[in-house]
């Protein structure tokens, strides 16, 4: 049986589309809900990000318990910045408790790139330490090898970052956390397709889904920054030009416009198993996305 | 050795105000080294507080000077009973060590940090210095080609590089080599890649609980096991 909803898709060879939703730096959660209801019926999940780039906000967990709430499927991203070993294995629990049957096992970003960066970092794990430790749980034991009294099951993922200038560690960890029990990758933002096909190339000896991440870029200014700001993004001098092209006012479009291209093309081509869109701010318009991309309705 | 950097002089100030008598205190071993309160850096410092105390005209400090051989050596602390006498408080530039020892062996008089003690390094070039070592009580540099992960990485993790490298470079600091890129180009070099294809559970911090206690005492009679 499988551990989620998603699992059962992973399972389907269909091609998958997943989203993410960025919950908000405060309590007011109305804006983070509607985008879930915006999403929840066109899309095989959603992940909810962790204090993403190490900025402080509402949790992921809250996040996937709202996508539940509203009757969607969630992806728990969890990072090892700032939790050590017993809080990791304490949230998996509430997780797991709670219904969200998906998990994508992060690193996190270093604390220096935050708007908290005089903070303690943690990484007591990292993320093949963090893909190990769920199946050390599943197993029916925490990882100091007590019982467990009620076994969790998770569907786990792990990103990995086809286009990083110096490939070959990326490869390494890659292969580390397959072993570790790593599923499905949701790849780190795609801008040069050729990156795509020479890591799909190596990862299709391996028995796992990958989704190409695909970031939707609102301007060139955002392309920039994000290449400066960003860990783990490199946006191609050739996307950037095409951003510049752009008139003014309709940088979101251009970006639209480019991620649709990017997604049709790996569908088309079956490149990789599916995509993950990354709209960054702009949740509203990942379902222009999807249409576009003749992504409609494919995904109830 | 260990590596530090003088406080800034204001914060000094601050931090001798309630004292009439100073004696400011180096140290001659590491902190000679790294710049930060040898006998050069006490000669320095004791200028500059005199000429900062002549500007405010806030006067009535006196102060001596001295730099002993090592701070963090019972020997060497014994030398200073005469001079302690003297003075209302030390103005130590020695590491954090130096300050804690003095402290203990001088229990009546207030022992004020000159320095921030920042990490045990190497000089890189010439007044470049890089932390090299966290201490972890546990070492693995033979898993990572002599490079310290745990030191050199950010995040300090063990299982290979995260995403956010570029260049070469850290995501948290753009001039800082990334560890996992050194360590991934070294292992290839000696043809060990196969140490990092390995998994690497995580680390044990029962390894060096705070604060540790080495017992090293030479067993009589047993030649030099050090037991």
């Amino acid at each position: 049986m499988a551990n989620s909803l998603f699992e059962e898709k992973l399972c389907s060879n269909r091609f998958l589309v997943t989203t993410e939703v960025g919950p908000p730096k405060g309590a007011d959660i109305s804006e983070m809900v509607h985008h879930i209801d915006l999403l929840k019926n066109k899309v095989d999940a959603i992940n909810v990000t962790d204090h993403q780039s190490s900025v402080m906000r509402f949790p992921s967990l809250g996040g996937c318990l709202s996508v539940k709430e509203r009757g969607g499927e969630p992806i728990l991203q969890v990072t090892c910045r700032d939790r050590n070993r017993l809080a990791l294995q304490a949230d998996l629990l509430l997780a797991y408790s709670r219904g969200i049957g998906n998990v994508l096992c992060l690193t996190g970003d270093s604390i220096d790139v935050g708007d908290h960066n005089e903070a303690k970092p943690v990484f007591d794990m990292d993320s093949v330490q963090l893909l190990k430790m769920i199946k050390t749980m599943e197993s029916g034991t925490d990882i100091a090898g007590n019982d467990l009294k009620g076994t969790p099951k998770f569907c786990v993922g792990a990103s990995v970052h086809p286009e990083a200038d110096i490939i070959e560690p990326q490869l390494v960890k890659f292969d580390k956390k397959v072993a570790a029990g790593a599923q499905f990758f949701q790849t780190q933002g795609i801008f040069d397709l050729g990156s795509l096909r020479r890591f799909m190339q190596y990862a299709s000896q391996f028995d796992v889904k990958i989704l190409a991440g695909i970031i939707v870029m609102a301007s060139a200014r955002m392309a920039r920054y994000m290449n400066d700001n960003v860990p783990g993004i490199i946006v191609s001098q050739a996307i950037i030009d095409e951003l510049s092209t752009a008139e003014k006012g309709k940088g979101l479009q251009k970006g639209i416009e480019i991620a649709v291209r990017l997604i049709k093309t790996i569908k088309e081509e079956n490149l990789c198993h599916g995509v993950h869109i990354m709209a960054v701010g702009n949740e509203a318009i990942v379902p222009d996305i999807l249409e576009a991309a003749e992504l409609v309705g494919a995904y109830p | 050795m260990i590596v530090a950097q003088q406080k800034p002089l204001e914060e000094i100030g601050r931090m001798i105000a309630p004292y009439e008598r100073v004696l400011v205190l180096g140290c001659g071993t590491c902190m000679t080294v790294c710049d930060a309160g040898g006998e050069r850096e006490v000669s320095f410092l004791h200028s500059a507080l005199r000429l900062a105390e002549a500007k405010s005209g806030n006067g009535g400090h006196t102060f001596s000077e001295y730099t002993l051989k090592r701070q963090c050596d019972p020997e060497f602390l014994d030398l200073l009973v005469d001079k302690v006498e003297d003075v209302d408080a030390i103005l130590s530039l020695g590491c954090g060590i130096g300050v804690q020892a003095l402290a203990e062996r001088f229990p009546d008089t207030p022992v004020l940090p000159g320095v921030n003690t920042c990490f045990m390094g190497m000089a890189k070039e010439w007044g470049i210095w890089d932390e090299r070592c966290a201490a972890c009580g546990d070492c693995r540099l033979e898993e990572t080609a002599g490079i310290c992960p745990i030191t050199r990485c950010t995040k300090g993790i063990l299982n290979g590089p995260c995403a956010g490298t570029k260049n070469g470079k850290c995501e948290a600091n753009k001039d800082m080599d990334c560890a996992w890129i050194l360590i991934y180009k070294r292992l290839e070099r000696l043809g060990q890649l196969e140490k990092m294809r390995r998994y690497y559970p995580p680390r044990n911090f029962r390894a060096i609980p705070r604060p540790k206690r080495i017992v090293s005492k030479p067993s009589i009679g047993v030649g030099e096991d050090n037991g």
